[in-house]
């Protein structure tokens, strides 16, 4: 295995770490903004689909890189827009002085 | 710009989403966290842009346009009780993204003999990803309606599946030992098959945890890109996403009673009618909304357990016109939500908040089984198996041992059904026997409306 992979392999299951930390702390009534929101994440894949875009070469490389920036920007720019207006929607208790934990 | 400082905003971009999902902790700081985290993406993409050597521009202008619009379009049209099919759809999107980007780059590298861990980073991104995307397009289609809910299974189908299975990692061993592309291809293909194949023996009831484990193949499907890659920012993200995904999982299968590999491969929920002991059929008591007026407007705390069908009747908004007046009365007032109590996991909370219930006053199944025993009247509206007390004191029920807010603890109980037929699950209720609970036989919009004007006379 080449040390690149290895580097990548570390990142990875230190993330998935932090990843499980931070999560559990997220409570209930958040969840489905946290899977939406989540899921606007995974999107950074547009990061790889601009590149399979754009390096041009092969005819059948480009399509997919075409279809991949377009799924992926669905994702994005679709999961952030939708976990905004779903938090736009938790408001704030009349009291916040009296709010229980 | 230099590698290395693209690869350092990557990692700022990378930091963001963590400090996003941090700021999901609560929902005073979510929306500003779900700022950044999108800041952070921009940036991202920005900075590929910047260090491209762009050759084919058509592509990438194309799907940034189409995707964009497609995108928010369906943010912005969506309707909340739709959420679980759009987020179903969303996690198939980015499966797909996933398995083409590797998709390309085997065909640019077809030429060119790889490292064997590169390839087979390549197809196990082009596997997870299709299997995310039909599996989830699948689920989109129960969820949507647009094929039946109810499980679908045939005879040797397990064996049909594992076949399948073992199928499609024998051609990932062999296309990554041979980098031979009918392999490569095939592998994809079964893959594709196979996710459709595994969702759609799966009940409509049990999709909450489809979904939730679509969510983490998603994210891992990001990161196995990364590696093709050689990106920490995908890989970084994708593992926050596969933890996210799994966690949740593990939440609605313990809130369901139930494991992971009976949801996938058990084929219950809906159609399957669990015997159930019938033993404590006695008489229930009927109520009126005048009666019931009265009881709430001299409580000094009431809550309310909502389920699905609320959200059906639409009456989440008269529900909370008829809390504000009790608020306005000087009765403490809360929602006890079960995890399950919606089509997704926090589904309830969402259709709640959206009807303007202060978040507050929204709680898990911990603090309202705290609050319950000192609760005066608790109105079950549109719930059933979440607060059937078999749960807890009978061993011989189907759903013995899954958590329930436990309602039989309140003085009073009030029930909003249509009628005593049972759930579901097909499991006959001992709360609605109990002395202590009073059935309110109506759909629970107009038993709504019906308490508001009812109350204005008390």
């Amino acid at each position: 295995m080449s040390s690149l992979l290895i580097v990548g392999i570390t990142v990875f299951v230190l993330a998935s770490f932090i990843g499980f930390e931070v999560i559990t702390k997220v409570p209930p009534t958040l969840h489905t903004p946290l899977m939406s929101g989540s899921n606007a994440i995974s999107g950074i894949t547009l990061v790889g689909a601009v590149i399979a875009a754009t390096a041009g070469g092969d005819v059948l490389a480009t399509v997919f890189g075409f279809l991949a920036v377009t799924t992926a920007t669905i994702n994005v720019v679709g999961g952030f827009l939708v976990t905004d207006r779903m938090l736009g929607m938790f408001r704030r208790p009349k009291r916040p002085d009296e709010e229980a934990s | 710009m230099s590698d290395a400082a693209r690869d350092l905003v990557y990692l700022a971009a990378a930091a963001a989403f963590i400090i996003g999902l941090k700021r999901l902790g609560s929902p005073r700081t979510a929306r500003s966290g779900n700022l950044i985290a999108s800041t952070g993406m921009l940036v991202a993409v920005v900075v590929t842009l910047l260090d491209l050597e762009i050759i084919e521009w058509w592509a990438l202008v194309a799907g940034l346009v189409v995707g964009g619009a497609v995108g928010v379009l369906l943010a912005l049209r969506v309707q909340m009780t739709s959420m679980p099919q759009l987020v179903a759809a969303f996690n198939g999107f980015g499966g797909a993204a996933s398995a083409l980007v590797a998709g390309a780059e085997f065909i640019r590298l077809e030429q060119v003999e790889l490292p064997v861990e590169t390839i087979l980073t390549m197809i196990l991104s082009v596997v997870i990803g299709s299997i995310t995307l039909t599996g989830s397009f699948v689920a989109f289609a129960k969820l949507q309606g647009l094929v039946s809910g109810s499980p679908v299974t045939y005879p040797g189908m397990r064996f049909v599946n594992g076949a399948l299975a073992v199928g499609a990692v024998g051609l990932v061993v062999w296309a990554q030992a041979t980098q031979e592309p009918l392999a490569f291809w095939l592998a994809g293909g079964s893959a594709l098959l196979l996710g459709i194949l595994v969702v759609n023996p799966i009940g409509g009831a049990d999709m909450p945890v489809v979904i939730a484990l679509l969510n983490s193949l998603s994210g891992l499907a990001a990161a196995m890109t990364g590696f093709v890659i050689t990106n920490s920012a995908l890989i970084i993200s994708g593992a926050l996403v596969g933890a996210s995904g799994l966690i949740l999982t593990k939440l609605m299968t313990e809130a369901m009673n139930r494991s992971l590999s009976n949801v996938l491969f058990g084929a219950f929920g809906g159609g399957d009618s669990g015997g159930g002991s019938a033993a404590e059929t006695g008489d229930a008591t009927s109520t009126s909304a005048d009666d019931v007026a009265i009881a709430l407007a001299y409580a000094s705390r009431v809550v309310v357990v909502p389920g699905y069908g609320l959200a059906v009747a639409q009456a989440q908004h008269a529900l909370r016109e008829l809390m504000t007046e009790l608020e306005a009365r000087g009765v403490e007032v809360a929602y006890g939500i079960h995890p399950v109590a919606g089509r997704m996991p926090g589904h309830m909370n969402v259709l709640l908040a959206e009807a303007d219930v202060p978040y507050d006053q929204l709680l898990d199944l911990d603090q309202t089984n705290n609050l319950l025993p000192r609760t005066d009247v608790v109105l079950v509206v549109g719930a059933n198996d979440v607060v059937n007390p078999s749960a807890r004191d009978d061993a011989a029920s189907p759903i013995y041992g899954m958590p329930i807010l436990e309602v039989d603890k309140a003085a009073t109980v009030v029930v909003i059904k249509r009628s005593l037929s049972p759930g579901f699950a097909g499991i006959d209720n001992p709360l609605f026997y109990l002395d202590r609970t009073k059935m309110l036989f109506a759909d629970a919009k107009k038993a709504m409306t019906d308490l508001v004007s009812a109350l204005e006379t008390v």
